[in-house]
């Protein structure tokens, strides 16, 4: 079974075809500098339309997570986590942790970890693995 | 209502009309929500009520980064609006809320990212691009993911978890119509079926069919009523994010903290006039979430609140005295059943009926960690 993907819209290609091209692509407000995710072409926070976006660096620390032991048809057989992670500039996102066992004693909260991209058709997915010390 | 007592001070369309095929359907929604406040002369965080059709108004209001304390999500079709103007004029003069936004967006002809409504939606959503994609499958995993941090804030345990469990269990035993009615232990919740880690199969709710209903008439009226009337002493609303992952604090819930007290202010009534006590539990961690946000224990202390047998039978705050959605039942939108158990409790007929209470307070939440509501009843006019 293929994999639930996104359906980019006008709002959010940014994102994703930041994905494709390896970069981690948030937004940040010109008036009041806050940075926010998920895309939106206004500032969640001032409601102000001067916004930018820009490269992140990927960097983050694993917040929380699950792992599903009863996974979706379309995610495979075997438990996986699926996670909230807080990047380096604030915003926090889901993804799921890969590059390490699916356990709670190797998923461990606030280790940092890098983005990572893998691409599924038409869409790379941002995941995230452990960062190398 | 009352007439000449509300205004429109603020009124926008779209800043295009016609073929939009660069603005998706929540797009719409903000981009008239933008210029009717430019109108108005205020910001998003001057509103601090939301009514929508066509578009979930938890997401609309996340999406414009309100804090509301009223939403009306009524959807009737087109005059849906109209309804929502004369829903407003209410809660103003009620004062649910001060300054209302009401929103329309469709992507008619362009067909561009629809579908996002009640937190599943469709790819384009915004759960369907940054939360779907990573495998959640329901609210176990979703209404779930907060709490590894909430334990590791607070210094505890899976054990504290399961204790929530335990307890209700033991107000189940009571009650000849929950599910599960045997006692259990400790053991018994951390060794059945991991479901998703932290949480087992004993730490989630039941999955029962079953409804409720309720009806309501003024007060003047109830007394002519065959059953002993419960009164409506105060009500609280919010909302926060349709998606769990955007949750701005993973060991407190806004929703939670904004409506009960909203209903606290509205009932003039402090936490020790509390008798009796339902909090919605879909999963073990609820209660949790519950008796802190709503003031009843400080951040991080609930788990030994709960521990110490504070809401356990004979505790001096009874909690989801019919078992809850842990034993009780648990149908899929169980706020009904807290509902039923605080008017069963103000009635004086519950099965665990606690001696002589005069108020409950019944807190419901909606998505994972999306929306709540407060209900505090009493059962004496005051």
């Amino acid at each position: 079974m293929d994999r639930t993907l996104p359906t980019p819209t006008p709002e959010t290609a940014h994102f994703w075809e930041g994905c494709k091209a390896g970069e981690l692509r948030l937004q940040r407000c010109r008036t009041c500098a806050e940075s926010y995710f998920p895309p939106r072409p206004f500032c969640p926070k001032c409601g102000s339309r001067e916004v930018e976006v820009f490269r992140a660096s990927g960097r983050a620390i694993l917040w929380s997570y699950v792992i599903n032991e009863r996974p979706r048809r379309d995610m495979g057989d075997k438990p996986h986590s699926i996670a909230v992670v807080a990047l380096e500039e604030g915003p926090r996102m889901m993804t799921n942790i890969v590059g390490c066992p699916q356990t709670p004693e190797a998923l461990v909260l606030d280790m940092p970890l890098a983005v990572t991209f893998e691409t599924f058709g038409e869409i790379a997915l941002p995941f995230f693995k452990p960062a190398e010390a | 209502m009352k007439p000449g007592s509300i205004a429109v001070v603020g009124a926008a369309e779209t800043t295009r009309m016609g073929k939009i095929p660069d603005m998706s359907v929540i797009g719409l929604h903000a981009d008239a929500a933008l210029n009717a406040l430019a109108d108005a002369g205020l910001k998003p965080s001057d509103i601090d009520g939301v009514a929508t059709a066509g578009e979930n108004p938890t997401s609309l209001a996340h999406y414009l980064g309100i804090v509301p304390t009223w939403v009306d999500g009524t959807s009737v079709g087109g005059c849906s609006f109209m309804l929502h103007v004369r829903h407003a004029a209410a809660a103003i003069n009620e004062g649910y809320c001060k300054t209302v936004l009401i929103t329309h967006g469709e992507s008619g002809r362009s067909r561009v990212g629809g579908g996002g409504r009640f937190g599943g939606g469709g790819g384009a959503s915004l759960q369907g691009q940054f939360e779907a994609p990573f495998g959640p499958a329901g609210p176990p995993t979703l209404f779930t993911i907060p709490v590894l941090r909430y334990l590791k804030t607070y210094g505890l345990t899976r054990e504290d978890l399961a204790w929530v469990s335990v307890i209700q269990r033991e107000w189940a035993g009571f009650n000849p119509r929950a599910s599960y009615r045997d006692p259990i232990t400790v053991d018994d919740v951390l060794n059945s079926e991991m479901i998703a880690w932290p949480f087992t199969k004993l730490m989630c709710c039941l999955v029962t069919d079953g409804g409720g209903a309720l009806i309501l008439t003024s007060a003047d009226r109830a007394k002519d009523f065959p059953q002993k009337p419960v009164y409506v002493l105060g009500t609280g609303e919010s909302v926060e994010t349709p998606m769990v992952s955007q949750m701005a604090d993973f060991t407190s819930s806004r929703a939670f903290r904004v409506s009960s007290k909203k209903a606290f202010e509205e009932a003039g009534v402090s936490h020790a006039d509390i008798d009796h006590l339902m909090i919605y539990d879909a999963f073990a961690h609820l209660p949790l979430y519950g008796l802190e946000d709503l003031g009843f224990c400080k951040p991080g202390e609930a788990a030994a609140f709960i521990r110490e047998r504070n809401t356990a039978p004979g505790g001096k705050l009874p909690l989801n005295t019919n078992g809850g959605g842990l034993s009780y039942m648990h149908s899929g939108m169980y706020g009904m059943y807290a509902l039923q158990e605080s008017v069963r409790q103000m009635r004086g007929i519950a099965p665990a009926q606690v001696p002589g209470a005069k108020i409950s307070l019944a807190q419901g939440i909606g998505g994972m960690f999306a929306a709540a509501g407060t209900i505090i009843f009493g059962n004496e006019r005051p």
